[in-house]
């Protein structure tokens, strides 16, 4: 680990000034950065500790909930307006790490989390474009049983770790941020990235900008929601293929969906095409096939993950089952 | 706040602790660096390597010097001042500069759990803490645990249930089965709770306690007897 400066922030102007200089990053809970420059990966010359920041609290304002960029999975995960409203995302949030590890990561920090790629991970392979743009893809010609089957590139096909992300992008969430120039929203589906010619960039948040809050809209799938990890460990895994499933049914007929994937793209896969699909028909294994067949539509495997495609499709088949299903009494 | 230091084995003003353990630490660090960087300019000049990662990365390293910090940790009650490394871990910082050595290091990497310890009364991997992050926090360690000779219901059930084969897991096992029985009396839920559908308050079933404690391996693979003190531990706490 190389040498740093150590700064705790105490408004969120004052922290944003600080990161403008060369090298800085903001800390939050540490769980992926500290690792990350424990692996010589991360090198920043200062860590701006954002977590002091007055950003740890949930509100709700009208229908939709505001979550501060520094509350804790664990928090997040058992707070009762979370639990109530959005038990997908509580779900999702206790489905990742382990409860050390959730008392630590931060709202924020699980946005940024960065890809579990082992050639990404391990400096003693030259070849990562994610970690030295140019370098060629170890992972391509590697062993990539864990890597994307979906949106990858010639120059990356790293996928993006989080469970709490795909629960975000199945509900639509928007991320709020400041910077220099002031506040920004911006809507899920556009905050990560796919690796195109970039991979070296996960999201579209500029370096100097902030994650201040994650905003949930009106709650629709508080009675129909599951996440599905299927992993190689029971607990404390990561996902080969996560799906994050959420149902508004009326009479048995479905109003509307939210249908994300993790472990299986650069970024949480959300299927419009799926939810569109799934609004307005009657529940029912057929539709939930139709609905996996969409939404894993255009998968391209690697050489060691083909068995990807399929495990999607039958989490996704499940996943919507089981939300169909319902809250049981 | 920070001061920049001379030479690596400078030992700390502030420091409570005997010079010798200080001092030791640093000059393995820099032992430690010192050998690295010397066998990646080596392995260079040798292969005639024009474009090295490594080199890159230790170039990177060398654009700062190590930075200092004085901190207060409060451990087990009792208020320490250090003057540290920025690089330390509330681990180290435990270890090497307290000498409280009963959290262990594992995997160094939060995969393990054998670091586990209490930060103001959350169970967090001390590993992947930094202490400067802990500064002005409480921390309770496996030291902490007992009230003089009469050890916390968690020890002694895990003594009663032999709950641990070689042992080296087990200050963090605990660690994190004394966090657990707390959470759990606030009603918190974990992907079993879903799975069985109880999301309101959760019964703490033996699968439910495989489930909070699975951020703490055992190798020799004790869990049996570990699901049994925690078990035995969480009806002793409820009763």
């Amino acid at each position: 680990m190389n040498p740093f400066n150590y700064q705790r922030a105490t408004a969120p102007e004052e922290a944003v000034h600080a990161v403008s200089a060369h090298g800085a990053k903001f800390l939050g809970g540490g769980t992926n950065l500290v690792d990350l420059m424990r692996y010589n990966v991360e090198h920043p010359t200062t860590l701006i500790d954002v977590s002091h920041l007055n950003f740890t609290q949930i509100t709700n304002t009208g229908n939709t909930a505001l979550i501060g960029a520094g509350v804790r999975n664990s928090d997040l995960a058992n707070h009762e307006t979370i639990r109530t409203n959005y038990p997908l995302l509580s779900q999702a949030l206790l489905s990742g790490a382990s409860p050390q590890l959730r008392n630590m990561a931060t709202t924020g920090g699980n946005l940024l989390q960065r890809t579990r790629c082992y050639y990404f991970m391990d400096t003693a392979f030259p070849a990562c474009n994610k970690r030295n743009p140019g370098s060629g893809c170890a992972a391509i010609k590697g062993f990539n049983r864990i890597h994307a089957i979906l949106g990858a590139s010639e120059q990356c096909i790293a996928t993006n770790p989080s469970d709490m992300n795909v629960a975000l992008a199945a509900l639509n969430a928007t991320i709020h941020v400041q910077g220099p120039k002031g506040k920004r929203t911006i809507p899920f589906a556009d905050f990560h990235r796919l690796p195109g010619t970039t991979p070296q960039l996960d999201t579209n948040l500029q370096p100097d900008e902030l994650i201040t809050a994650v905003e949930l809209p009106a709650p629709k799938f508080a009675k129909h929601s599951y996440y599905l990890k299927v992993r190689d460990r029971q607990s404390y895994a990561f996902a080969l293929v996560s799906v994050a499933a959420g149902l508004e049914i009326d009479s048995n007929t479905i109003q509307s969906a939210g249908l994300a994937l993790g472990g299986v793209a650069h970024k949480p896969w959300r299927s419009l095409e799926a939810e569109k699909f799934l609004a307005g028909t009657i529940v029912s294994p057929d539709a939930f096939r139709k609905a996996a067949d969409l939404a894993v539509a255009g998968a391209k495997p690697q050489e060691h993950n083909a068995f990807k495609i399929e495990l999607a499709k039958q989490s996704i088949v499940r996943a919507l089952t089981l939300a169909a299903q319902g809250v049981q009494a | 706040m920070s001061s920049q230091r001379c030479t690596d084995i400078e030992e700390h003003p502030d420091s409570p602790l005997p010079d010798q353990s200080t001092s030791l630490t640093d000059v393995e660090l820099s032992r430690r660096s010192f050998v690295k960087a010397a066998g990646i300019l080596t392995a260079a000049t040798a292969t005639g390597i024009p474009h090295l990662a490594a080199a890159e990365d230790t170039q990177a390293a060398a654009a700062t010097t190590p930075q200092t910090m004085t901190l207060t940790l409060k451990v087990n009650g009792t208020p320490h001042s250090l003057t540290l490394d920025t690089r330390t871990s509330l681990l180290d910082a435990l270890r090497e500069h307290l000498l409280l050595t009963g959290s262990k290091k594992g995997c160094d990497h939060g995969q393990c759990g054998a670091c586990t310890v209490l930060l103001d009364g959350r169970r967090v991997n001390s590993c992947l803490t930094l202490a400067v992050v802990a500064n002005g926090a409480e921390v309770t360690t496996i030291e902490g645990l007992a009230n003089g000779d009469t050890l916390h219901p968690v020890q002694a059930a895990f003594l009663e249930h032999d709950g641990f084969q070689c042992g080296y897991c087990t200050p963090g096992q605990i660690c994190s089965a004394v966090a657990l029985l707390k959470e759990h009396k606030y009603n918190t839920l974990s992907t079993v709770s879903f799975e069985t559908g109880n999301t309101t308050s959760p019964e703490l079933t033996d699968n439910e306690i495989r489930e909070r404690l699975s951020g703490n391996i055992c190798r020799c693979g004790a869990y049996p007897n570990i699901v049994a003190a925690v078990r035995a531990a969480a009806k002793g706490v409820s009763a």
